[in-house]
């Protein structure tokens, strides 16, 4: 909260070491941006690959060079490591700092009425080391011996031994390093948000009061924090193994003609400890969006949210749930099949409260009066993908039928369709929302509707016929489809998909474009552009240090008092005072 | 040249979409409109393509059920069979609440598109209508649940004790697969024992492999002392390199002692070092498995987390390195049924990689043949026993003496196990 009222600020202070929350939100945007271009870009590559396997492209070339794409074609290993730092940036660096970094970082002060996060400085330190971990993230993809190729999960022995894959050498290690700085930014990031949603409400904003946002921010931020560094463990125990002779992971290996001096150690140890945090990572990833999507589709229906304390109730039992139910991405590991059973039944129940969710949302449409802005676009979207990767999920968490798709293309689609097109529908939807609260300047909306649509199409051309090819029986993480005759069934499917991705590729220039160009150009945005109840929309178009140029504003209802019959108005922000004899929800 | 006309076209793009924008710009001033203002034709033009897009995507879903949900062959093993009938009942489950939620969603994202004169319903919550939402996934789930947990179940019990047993073992990138010989016991091995030498791939440990070894441990060792005496005589290697092989020998001293560690033990009042000796290493690798009978699949990986993935039996099993998996399952339909019932006298069932292990993973494979009992006997006795040998032409002698031996025994080994038991 430094600096209320001092005015000349130097251009380091205001633009590189701000401490700021809307600075800061800015600059994890900007590179969750830069990060997802990468990835994307990473994506239409080896979609190339897959859609024409092993024909020489002039494009793959460009990109690879001769060390990587010989001929034009792109290498095996080449492969792996695209498809490893894919995953990892989307799923960290995009879904994660991205999300939780920009919109935590904007929303939590001005909707609860607070000058500033917790601590600037912890905020600020946040932010420098997300971005030198995702400089490192990106330095790896040009090391001598390739970027790490295990997969985003980094299974051991196959992440640890640099002689099972080149890719496991210096690329591991600077993935690695990345991801102890990467875990780092989200603690401190993490503890400054559950820090200030306790502490710095401001005055008649009680618990029940906060906007569905700050509530799934809050609950992402506690999961964050509980489950990261159980990561680091994991992480530091393959770091041991991998350079300093320990043997926590590995055991009876004999690789490159040499039985190696380990025993004891359990591969299996370290799934257990990478899926405790990579559930819960799953929810840290959608639940930013699902509070994002609760906001604008509340606002844009001008309606109420429906069941707002179930709301509440579900982001809370999904955040529970996600803690034990890791045990699902390993029934066939060789776990006790009892075990399997039970880690069945507590992953099931997790679609309760996310049907319910499912169900708010489309009952909050129904009888609503829809103003089809880009953002609501997004989140309508958002509502539809959760369901359709939803229900594929309950065909995965069934151990036995698990049996038959684990790890095969099924598993692509549907992370896909939760991850990759909900949680980042979410992010656009919040972007296109709170454009006018970072920039002062609309986006375009016409320009919105046609990134809306042809996303839209484009991503599920790419992950719903996924599903087939993986009922077919397509194994992941292959570099090619072509050495098995019974997988020839689904080579159209992936011709398809790939011509999808690359017009989806390119697609996201419209976004890029009107981005930026509606920073610089944009129509200047009025104080609150989409009628909102919420606080954020009573500050100034113009940023000042802590928010509010006078004293703090004053809470007296819920948010969500849209088309409230006792008014006129369709809206009433939260800082108007009941009428007297008015019931408040 | 590609290259240039990639570049040039993403250039020529985004200058179009910045006159575009500034012609927009321009309208936009001309006509006082703001940007958060959505006008009607915008709002019914969305909902609209809500509509469509409902269209579009159910038809092309449906397209793609139809047309490729059942492109594997029908399951060639008993559990199978139960498994696809599980993910039948739940396919139809899930893609009808996919169809209704969805088409909930989209009807009313259509249908109270903004308009003036409208106003919306405040409707903040209906604990009936919560409570019947949560109730109903309840049920759906618990049946779900029970169903799920029931195959799960019988799929996953111990194999009998009359199971075959099978080992299949996974390297980079291939695999290895093992039978027990007449005791139907699989004999013991060690990481340590593994010896191309002697072509003792798997590392199985007998009382004569267990010598062999020693002796090719030994004589590494020896020479790599004569390097160091040599070049010290000469003085002709750095320090540095005179350390590294130091350094080896240390090491082959270590292994050396963790041969001499290794303790015998019983399966079945059976010496496990004894149990080896009549093993049978497929060669070529192949999964060869009698018709109606059931089989344990033991699992073990030599260097990284392999999978074994039987796409055709529904069947999958990691493989892991110093953790030992196993699958159970009945074939039902032999190689040359299937071969029939598809029309393609090239089929295989295979058996493939599916958990990422390096940089061939994609083609990591074995054809698995299911056959009747008499073919798969007279394969079996086709294949050699495992024998620790350094001299191979010995090795070759061993093997088909065993062999026939073997031929003359098959009769009374089925006998043999159950008496065990
Ligand atoms: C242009 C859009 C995208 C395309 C075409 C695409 C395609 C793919 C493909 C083909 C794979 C490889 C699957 C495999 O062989 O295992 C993959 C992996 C992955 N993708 Fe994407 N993807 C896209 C966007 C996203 C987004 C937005 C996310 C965000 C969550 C994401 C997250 C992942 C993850 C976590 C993996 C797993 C990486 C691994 O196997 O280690 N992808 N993607
Ligand atoms: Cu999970
Ligand atoms: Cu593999």
């Amino acid at each position: 909260m430094a600096g209320h009222g001092h005015h000349e600020e130097s251009f380091v202070s205001k633009y590189i070491f701000s401490q700021d929350h809307k600075m800061i939100s800015k600059q994890f945007l900007v590179t969750a941006i830069a990060m997802g271009v990468v990835a994307v870009l990473l994506s239409v590559l080896f979609r190339i690959q897959l859609g024409w396997p092993s024909e020489p492209n002039s494009f793959v070339h460009f990109f690879l060079g001769d060390r990587w794409a010989p001929g034009g074609i792109m290498s095996g290993g080449a492969y792996l490591a695209l498809v490893t730092i894919h995953g990892t940036i989307m799923v960290f660096f995009v879904l994660t700092g991205g999300l939780s970094g920009t919109f935590s970082n904007l929303l939590i002060p001005l909707q609860i009425g607070a000058r500033d996060m917790a601590s600037g400085f912890l905020n600020m330190l946040s932010y420098w080391f997300f971005f030198v971990s995702s400089v490192i993230m990106l330095t790896s993809l040009f090391v001598e011996t390739g970027a790490a190729s295990a997969g985003w999960t980094i299974y051991p022995p196959l992440s640890a031994l640099p002689q099972a894959i080149a890719g496991s050498g210096l690329g591991m290690t600077l993935w690695l390093v990345s991801m102890v700085l990467f875990v780092a930014s989200s603690l401190l990031g993490g503890l400054n948000y559950v820090v200030t949603i306790i502490n710095l409400r401001t005055k008649g904003l009680t618990m029940t009061r906060l906007p569905l946002t700050i509530w799934a921010f809050l609950i992402t931020a506690v999961l964050g924090v509980l489950s990261f560094p159980v990561l680091v463990s994991a992480v530091v125990l393959l770091i041991m193994d991998r350079s300093f002779g320990t043997a926590f992971y590995l055991s009876d290996i004999y690789i490159g003609g040499e039985a190696l001096d380990v025993t004891g150690g359990s591969p299996i140890l370290f799934q257990h400890l990478f899926w405790f945090l990579g559930h819960p990572e799953v929810y840290i990833v959608l639940l930013p969006a699902l509070g994002i999507s609760s906001q604008v589709i509340s606002t844009n229906s001008r309606k109420p949210i429906f069941g707002y304390r179930a709301m509440i109730g579900s982001i809370m039992a999904i955040g529970f749930l996600s803690f034990i139910v890791w045990g699902h991405h390993m029934y066939v590991t060789g776990m006790n099949p009892f075990l399997g059973a039970v880690f069945v039944f507590t992953t099931l129940l997790i679609a309760i409260p996310s049907a319910v969710k499912a169900f708010n949302y489309i009952t909050t449409l129904w009888q609503g009066n829809i103003r089809m802005t880009p953002a609501m676009l997004f989140s309508i979207g958002l509502v539809s993908t959760f369901v359709t990767g939803g229900v594929t999920g309950i065909i995965l968490a069934d151990s036995a039928l698990d049996v038959q798709v684990h790890d095969t293309y099924f598993v692509v689609g549907h992370f896909h369709i939760v991850m990759g097109m909900s949680a980042i529908f979410g992010m656009f939807a919040g972007v296109y929302h709170w454009f006018p609260k970072m920039f002062g300047r609309m986006m375009n909306t016409k320009m919105g509707y046609a990134h809306f649509w042809v996303t839209m199409v484009c991503g599920m051309g790419v992950f719903f016929p996924m599903h087939f090819i993986g009922l077919n029986g397509s194994p992941r993480r292959y570099y090619a489809y072509s050495e098995f005759e019974y997988l020839n069934a689904t080579v159209d499917l992936n011709v398809l998909i790939s011509v999808f991705a690359i017009i989806g590729g390119i697609a996201q220039i419209i976004f890029l474009f009107n981005f930026f160009y509606s920073v610089f150009r944009g129509q200047k945005a009025s104080q609150n552009p989409w009628q909102s109840n919420t606080l954020e929309w009573t500050t100034p178009v113009e940023h000042v240090h802590g928010n509010w140029p006078g004293a703090l504003p004053v809470v007296h209802r819920w948010p969500y008092d849209y088309s409230n019959p006792a008014y006129e108005e369709d809206f009433v922000p939260q800082t108007v005072p009941l009428k007297p004899g008015e019931e408040e929800h | 040249m590609m290259k240039l006309l990639i570049i040039l076209v993403v250039i020529l793009g985004i200058v179009a979409l910045a006159q575009l924008a500034k012609v927009y710009e321009h309208t936009r001033e001309l006509r006082k409109t703001r940007e958060e203002d959505i006008s009607y034709a915008d709002n019914r033009m969305n909902a609209f393509l809500w509509i469509l897009w409902m269209i579009v995507f159910f038809g092309s879903s449906l397209y793609l059920m139809v047309k490729y949900a059942h492109t594997l062959p029908e399951s060639a093993s008993e559990h199978g069979v139960a498994l696809d009938l599980l993910m039948d009942v739940n396919l139809w489950l899930v893609t009808i609440v996919f169809f209704v939620v969805n088409g909930l969603l989209f009807w009313f994202a259509a249908k109270y598109y903004y308009r003036k004169d409208r106003r919306a319903k405040f409707f903040p919550h209906d604990n009936r209508l919560e409570l019947i939402w949560t109730i109903v996934p309840s049920v759906v789930l618990a049946f779900i649940i029970i169903y799920g947990l029931k195959t799960w179940n019988t799929m996953t019990g111990d194999a009998s004790e009359a199971a075959i047993k099978v080992e299949v073992t996974s390297e980079q990138f291939k695999w290895f697969v093992r039978y027990p010989g007449q005791d139907n016991v699989l004999g013991a091995v060690n990481v340590n024992m593994i010896d191309p030498g002697t072509q003792n791939l798997l590392g199985i440990i007998t009382e004569e492999s267990i010598p062999a070894r020693i002796e090719t441990v030994d004589a590494s060792i020896a020479k790599e002392k004569e390097k160091i005496d040599s070049a010290a005589k000469l003085a002709l290697l750095p320090a540095s390199a005179v350390e590294a092989i130091e350094d080896k020998i240390f090491r082959l001293e270590r292994l050396k002692q963790r041969i001499l560690d290794i303790k015998n033990y019983e399966v079945k009042g059976v010496s496990a070092w004894s149990a080896g000796a009549d093993d049978i290493i497929a060669s070529p690798a192949e999964l060869h498995l009698p018709v109606g009978v059931e089989v344990e699949l033991n699992f073990r990986s030599k260097d990284v987390i392999h999978s074994a993935y039987l796409p055709h039996f529904r069947a999958q099993m990691n493989t892991v390195p110093g953790v030992p998996t196993r699958f159970k399952m009945i074939p039902t339909i032999t190689t040359a049924e299937m071969r029939e019932k598809l029309d393609d006298p090239d089929f295989d069932y295979l058996l493939l990689c599916n958990k990422i292990c390096g940089v061939s993973h994609y083609n990591m494979k074995i054809p698995v043949i299911v056959e009747t009992m008499a073919e798969y006997e007279a394969w079996l006795a086709t294949q050699p026993t495992f024998v620790a040998s350094e001299e191979p032409a010995a090795e070759e002698n061993a093997t088909e003496e065993v062999a026939t031996e073997e031929v003359a025994a098959e009769n009374v080994s089925a006998e043999l196990i159950t008496n065990e038991d």
